[in-house]
């Protein structure tokens, strides 16, 4: 089943908008563009925080293509948060591993470990294909009576000129308009509403073409991310290899810029590459094939007075670090809780431009990996193919080149050491997130019961305290003992003040009652600064 | 900014050392040549270890080329 030659996993119901049998409309406090992953997580995180929730998307499905399928662990915490981490973990295939390999040898070049942290809850990375993360944010979103999904309905114009937005939205039974205070955009690399706007892109492209099949095999293989330069199969070029649910397999052929996309998708085309990397022998079906060229960039800022942008509507990277939806994840998992203090009053507005300050820096560290990686990939010039040669043959030999091997740095938390936001450190700590780092996890015991650190933090702002002396304090605490791994991580006597997306605001030792509270009053932009 | 790319004479018989990086290079094809020293520098930069001492070096390379 298909719809305008986009393939589809699951259909969905349109309904008719009520607004078309009513004249008059209640305005709304926010709207979500998009059924993407982001724009359901988006959507999943404030109705969990009880607001009231519209979403409008222009497919009626949940599209089939697999997409995005490495989830890293910071993006299995946001999972979690929204409560459907495990359903993803459990259907997922869990890897840490990745291996590098240059030109005819069985041996790899370089090998690394995707979670150096262990005793972590969640794993390094888990693979799934996109349309199951997808189903499981509408299950949840669907659970909720909160929540409305709008299924076949496209903005197609947008006035911000007044003191609200009002968006124009097409359907089947006709356009109708709906008014909103706050736009959130999460419609995807083509944006809409970024075009509606007169907004673009900052960046690069780069000129260069890869061949994704997925594919359905048995062959009992690691779950491991193997990455080929030069391979005999795909001879000056890459080829990478990764393991998805229901015995589906990614299989990525860089093909060059000037590949004839439509020949390169034929099964007789095809098969050469398949059966070069996985053997002569192997029977396969299709299950997914797709030609895609990708580019670096951004929307210099993502905060548009009531139109706020996340996602891939925001900024655009390569495929290689796995870093698309796994940055819009914590776009929507900062945005969400600032929102909501917004909406509530307990919180002025401007508190919504530290969104944009974290998240488009958080952009341009992903930018910057996945430019490099795309170097590396891709040289540009024949020197620089040079030095990418010469380190693919002193690894073989030198540790010391290792490292430099890039096939891709994997997404990892970008933090954000300067936000207008976090209270610097006054003192200096021997160890511990800083403020602007995410927080580990590590295993605890609460009750007698072995738990995880992040799964245990009280919802909203709270204070992670780690050492004998009681904390006094008006916001919830999570006292935990100087022992073990805790202690490791966070230091003893040891109070942070963590935000609801698990960044450190502050820290201190043995803080006072009114450090905490100008800290908090910092962190949520009540400090008149 | 404190001055770490050593630009006074550091080798004790400079022309041993010049004539072996010439001699490395005997025999070889242009093609070969840059790749000899591509690697020559990599193995160089890891040795030398020091972020500030290797962006100078680039910084002194680009700005001393005579075409530009
Ligand atoms: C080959 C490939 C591999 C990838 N691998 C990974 C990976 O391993 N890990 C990873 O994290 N990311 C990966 N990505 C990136 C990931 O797929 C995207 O980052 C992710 O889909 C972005 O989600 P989104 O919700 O922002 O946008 P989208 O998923 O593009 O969703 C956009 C939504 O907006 C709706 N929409 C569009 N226009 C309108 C309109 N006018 N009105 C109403 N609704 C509208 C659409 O219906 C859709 O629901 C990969 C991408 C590709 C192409």
């Amino acid at each position: 089943m298909s719809f305008d030659g986009i393939p589809v996993y699951k259909k969905k119901t349109y309904k008719k908008a009520p607004e078309l049998s009513r004249s008059s409309t209640k305005r709304r406090p926010f709207v979500v563009v998009g059924s993407g992953p982001i724009g359901l997580a988006l959507a999943l995180f404030m109705a969990k925080k009880g607001h009231e929730v519209l979403i409008l998307t222009a497919f009626d499905f949940i599209p089939a293509g697999s997409k995005g399928i490495c989830y890293s662990k910071e993006a299995l915490d946001i999972f979690d948060q929204l409560g459907i981490g495990k359903r993803i973990v459990d259907k997922g295939v869990i890897w840490n591993v990745g291996k590098v390999f240059w030109g005819d040898s069985p041996d790899p070049v370089y090998q690394f470990d995707m979670l150096p942290v262990k005793n972590q809850k969640n794993p390094g990375f888990v693979n799934i294909q996109q349309y199951y993360v997808e189903d499981y944010l509408v299950d949840a979103l669907e659970a909720m009576e909160n929540v409305e999904i709008r299924w076949g309905h496209a903005v197609t114009d947008l006035d911000v000129s007044g003191t609200y937005a009002r968006l124009n939205i097409h359907t089947e039974d006709g356009d109708y308009e709906l008014d909103t205070d706050y736009v959130l955009a999460c419609d995807g690399s083509k944006s809409t509403i970024r075009h509606l706007m007169g907004l673009d892109f900052e960046g690069r492209i780069f000129e260069d073409s890869f061949l994704i099949a997925d594919v359905k095999f048995k062959q009992s293989r690691p779950s491991e991310r193997w990455f080929w330069f030069d391979p005999p199969f795909n001879r000056g070029r890459t080829a990478l290899l990764h393991k998805q649910p229901d015995d589906i397999w990614r299989l990525d052929f860089q093909i060059g810029w000037d590949a004839d996309r439509e020949q390169a998708i034929k099964t007789e085309n095809l098969a050469p590459y398949i059966k070069g990397m996985l053997g002569d022998g192997v029977e396969y079906q299709e299950d997914w094939l797709s030609v895609y060229t990708f580019q670096c960039r951004r929307m210099k800022n993502f905060v548009h007075g009531r139109v706020i942008f996340a996602g891939d509507a925001a900024h655009q990277v390569s495929p290689f670090g796995a870093r698309g939806a796994n940055s819009g994840l914590p776009d929507v998992q900062n945005l969400s809780w600032k929102l909501d203090l917004v909406l509530r009053g307990d919180a002025p507005k401007s508190l919504l431009q530290s969104y944009d300050i974290e998240r488009t820096r958080g952009a341009d560290e992903n930018i910057l990996n996945s430019s490099r990686s795309t170097d590396f990939i891709t040289p540009k010039s024949k020197n620089s193919t040079l030095f990418r040669d010469a380190v693919l043959e002193l690894a073989s030999e030198y540790e010391f080149a290792r490292p430099l091997v890039n096939s891709g740095r994997l997404s990892a938390p970008t933090p954000c050491y300067d936000s207008p936001i976090a209270t610097m450190d006054e003192e200096e700590f021997p160890c511990g997130p800083r403020p602007g780092d995410i927080c580990p996890d590590a295993p605890i015991e609460r009750d007698g019961k072995a738990a995880w650190l992040l799964e245990s933090l009280p919802d909203g702002f709270c204070l992670l305290h780690i050492g004998e002396q009681e904390l006094a304090s008006d916001l919830p605490v999570l006292a935990l003992p100087c022992e073990g791994l805790v202690a490791e991580r966070y230091g003893s006597n040891m109070s942070y003040l963590v935000r609801p997306d698990n960044i450190v605001a502050a820290r201190w030792r043995n803080p006072e009652p009114k450090q905490i509270m100008q800290a908090y009053a910092k962190a949520t932009a009540q400090d008149g600064a | 900014m404190t001055a770490s790319l050593n630009t006074s004479p550091n080798l004790d018989d400079c022309d041993k050392v010049y004539e072996a990086l010439i001699n490395a290079h005997n025999d070889l094809s242009d093609d070969e040549s840059s790749k000899l020293n591509a690697r020559l520098i990599l193995l160089l930069i890891n040795h030398i270890g020091d972020e500030d001492v290797i962006m100078e070096a680039i910084m002194a390379a680009k700005t001393t080329s005579k075409s530009v």
